[in-house]
């Protein structure tokens, strides 16, 4: 009779630590090597990488110059718009995160810890020095100077209590749903609207979009490009497959054109040559070339994407639709483009973190977006020679958004089950 | 009329414009009115589609032309003809500023087709050693692989190569304090400099051993591959590249003075002089593209073999083939299969991202026709030939790699 007793442990060493070193460090006598090896590099590097970072690093030229990262060169007294705008954001996030919870809320989790932890440590770097100013700014220019001179810990704090309160708000609510996902393309136009204000000497004036900068332009690039993109991209996608020969071989052309040839030459061109095409008195400023260049560009992909779910719509649910009397266009508009959408989306995140990334060729065109303000920082005397840190700081930015993006994309595709079939 | 004399096309046609058969049949002896009649509408609606896209070309072409007049230029390709006189910082072929604006593009093509070429032999080299790295049993193999591919994908590449040119590159010490490898290989602020290989007298009598080395091991790679006994063995590998080494290895020693020396770089007072010079763009844009390449190719690579399925490996166990011969005969071929096409698009993004070297100053097909556009002031033909090289260089490259895919792809009957 065999009791408990009676059967034998697994062997000491494949269980615990000590097995899981085995199992997966020290299989075999290369792996052994490989390990140690690797051990060592990583001792070496990182280590020196950490001595540099907490030593010789001089990180106040981030800090000494967090503004013009953030938003470049525009004016100060009217950065209270940059901050409104994030608290859209907020309210969209918190919102999102309460009615779709998943992956938004994960989000609005980060979201919220950034908040706090930037509040940190804005009070224990400033420990206070802001209220004062601000307790001055408003007892010398009035009720005039309130929202300019506010604190900037005070709108991250505004931000954090937006964000739990419409969390809270759009918590259970699935009926929102759609009109979510239309408030967050109505506040894409809200925030344009509010950062290009409009006319002189008004409440909200005007500021060219070439005052745009930092790591705001670098967002509204990308955003503007992509979503403008979007349209054109479906149509040229339609574009391709229709039976009209001009139309089909106009999109054709266009698709492969621009997908042979580098962004930057397309930037170029917009910039170079657009006001050649154009009329002599219609001016446009640079920051709306390099977004014409943008979205002219990512159409074209945008259109492969399209393309690529467009195919997978099986024809039967074409010909069930001519079969209910539906014409081709209402086929289009009703069945096809609905389903094919939906499968695109994965890719579609895909494009715009690629967007994303490349918004930072417009400092070839001399934008001031990320890079272009990290290249003026290091013009500045005090701050020669600290290339190390300025572009480590601004892929550290990178990093975080992209990968942020590219993981939802993945829950996305998880979600929608896009991957498996 | 009975239904069956309606093409199915018609059918659908009429049914689509949501009328029933029974007005339809009406319809075809009163016919359509002209503007609900489909055939008329496809022609109508491309007529129009290009006249409007004339009209907007006719445009653009009008205020083309006025701009241009404005500023006096004539349009052509004439200024290619005329001299240049900028300097460029390398090239492949001898240049000069008292040569043609043609001739300074040349350099510029020769000089994106020398990055391009190299980085795309390096990126696949780094590319599959991360891919296979990435699916490592070692754990910590596996997370440095992961690690570097992840910082790299979600980072802009231009910001990389402005890191690994200004934080790096150009902040490697003077010639004095040159970094020193063996005593062959150095670097400093001038650039990377590398021994050089040189002929020597013997040289022709060794290359007959190579020629003679590669024409056999190319005759028993032949026979082997077709053997019945062999084919599913590693012979047809193994034994033509020992043939391919050995044989000039042999002839190394036979011919008695070393048929290739080397010639080391020389410090010199103010710069090394000798061996290959690599200047501090080219390499920094270099390994830029290697390193940010290399990781979207490594997530090719790891897709590629993850698609073949674990049955497809297990079976191969099950009939008693060894580990290296599961990789060699049922791993590699199922896998290059998906990993080709993406592939592809790899090797023309780096070709394209090639042109990110204006941002570091090397002189690349676009930033020397940047330079042109800027002297003569004709940006529009510039443009004109910058886009149409890079379309030619995406078109072949697509090309040669379709027909290289369509020969691994498995024949479906």
């Amino acid at each position: 009779m065999t009791t408990m007793a009676d059967t034998l442990g697994p062997p000491r060493a494949s269980v615990g630590m000590l097995g899981w070193l085995r199992k997966n460090l020290f299989s075999t006598w290369y792996n052994s090597v490989l390990t140690i090896v690797s051990l060592w590099l990583i001792y070496t590097v990182v280590g020196q990488l950490l001595v540099w970072a907490f030593t010789t690093a001089r990180w106040e030229v981030i800090t000494a110059n967090l503004r013009l990262f953030m938003v470049g060169p525009f004016p100060p007294e009217q950065v209270w718009r940059v901050w409104f705008v994030l608290c859209i954001v907020s309210v969209m996030m918190g919102l999102s995160a309460g009615v779709f919870g998943g992956t938004m809320r994960t989000f609005a989790v980060w979201l919220a810890a950034s908040y706090a932890t930037l509040i940190v440590l804005d009070l224990i770097a400033e420990q206070g020095r802001p209220f004062a100013d601000f307790s001055r700014r408003v007892a010398e220019g009035g009720a005039g100077q309130f929202w300019v001179a506010l604190p900037g810990v005070v709108w991250l704090a505004a931000n954090l209590a937006l964000l739990a309160l419409s969390w809270i708000s759009g918590r259970g609510r699935a009926k929102w749903r759609a009109r979510i996902i239309f408030a967050w393309l109505g506040s894409f136009f809200v925030t344009v609207a509010l950062l290009q204000g409009y006319g002189r000497g008004t409440w909200l004036p005007e500021i060219g979009t070439n005052l745009w900068g930092g790591l705001l332009l670098t967002f509204m690039l990308s955003v503007v490009s992509i979503v403008v993109s979007f349209p054109l991209g479906v149509l040229l996608a339609l574009g391709r497959r229709s039976q009209l020969p001009a139309i089909k071989i106009f999109s054709v052309l266009y698709i492969e054109l621009v997908r042979g040839v580098p962004l930057v030459t397309i930037l170029y061109m917009t910039q170079i040559m657009l006001p050649l095409f154009l009329p002599g008195q219609l001016r446009i400023d640079n920051v709306t070339r390099a977004m014409a260049g943008m979205t002219l560009f990512t159409a074209a992909y945008m259109a492969e994407n399209v393309r690529g779910g467009l195919q997978a719509i099986p024809t039967g649910q074409i010909e069930a639709a001519h079969a209910v009397g539906l014409n081709d266009a209402l086929t289009t508009l009703l069945i096809v483009l609905p389903q094919a959408l939906r499968m695109v989306i994965p890719a579609t995140v895909g494009l715009f973190i690629s967007l994303f990334k490349d918004t930072t060729l417009a400092v070839i065109v001399a934008l001031l977006e990320l890079l272009g303000v990290g290249r003026s920082v290091l013009a500045q005397s005090e701050f020669l020679g600290l290339q190390m840190e300025v572009y480590i700081f601004i892929a550290a930015i990178f990093f975080v958004f992209s990968y942020a993006m590219s993981f939802a994309s993945y829950r996305v595709e998880e979600a929608l089950g896009v991957g498996k079939r | 009329m009975r239904l069956d004399d309606y093409t199915t096309a018609r059918l659908r046609d009429y049914i689509s414009k949501g009328a029933d058969l029974q007005q339809q049949s009406m319809a075809q002896r009163t016919s359509v009115p002209f503007w609900r009649d489909v055939r008329v509408l496809t022609v109508l609606s491309q007529i129009v589609f290009v006249i409007v896209l004339a009209l907007v070309a006719g445009f653009f072409y009008t205020n083309l032309t006025s701009a241009m007049r404005q500023r006096g230029l004539v349009a052509g390709f004439d200024f290619l003809q005329r001299e240049s006189g900028f300097e460029i910082g390398e090239g492949l072929i001898p240049y000069r500023p008292s040569d043609l604006y043609g001739h300074a593009f040349v350099v510029g093509v020769l000089n994106t087709l020398l990055v391009s070429v190299v980085g795309i032999f390096f990126a696949t080299i780094l590319g599959v050693l991360t891919g296979v790295a990435r699916l490592s049993s070692n754990w910590l193999i596996n997370r440095i692989a992961a690690t570097y591919i992840e910082i790299i994908r979600n980072t802009p590449l231009l910001v990389q190569l402005v890191f690994i040119y200004f934080g790096v590159f150009v902040k490697l010490p003077p010639i004095r304090d040159t970094l020193e490898w063996g005593g062959a290989f150095f670097a400093n602020q001038r650039g990377v400099f590398l021994p050089r290989p040189l002929p020597a007298p013997t040289f022709d009598a060794w290359t007959s051993f190579v020629l003679f080395a590669a024409l056999g091991a190319f005759a028993l790679w032949l026979f082997l591959s077709r053997h019945p006994k062999y084919r599913y063995t590693f012979y047809p590998i193994t034994i033509p590249l020992a043939w391919l080494v050995g044989f000039p290895l042999v002839g190394w020693f036979l011919v008695g003075q070393t048929p290739v020396t080397f010639e080391i770089p020389e410090r010199g007072r103010f710069n090394f002089s000798g061996g290959i010079a690599l200047s501090p763009e080219f390499s920094a844009l270099l390994t830029g593209l290697v390193v940010y390449t290399a990781a979207f190719i490594a997530e090719v690579v790891r897709g590629g073999l993850q698609a073949v399925r674990r049955g497809q490996i297990e079976a191969a166990r099950a009939i008693g083939l060894s580990e290296a011969q599961i990789l060699y005969l049922v791993v590699f071929p199922q896998a290059m299969r998906v990993i080709v096409p993406p592939l592809t698009s790899q090797y023309l993004n780096l070709a394209k991202n090639s042109s990110l070297a204006i941002a570091i100053g090397y002189p690349d097909l676009f930033n020397v026709g940047a330079t042109i556009a800027n002297q003569t002031g004709q940006p529009v033909p510039v443009i004109m030939l910058i886009m149409a090289t890079y379309l030619a260089m995406s078109l072949t490259t697509s090309v040669l790699m379709n027909i290289y895919n369509a020969r691994i792809q498995v024949l479906e009957k």
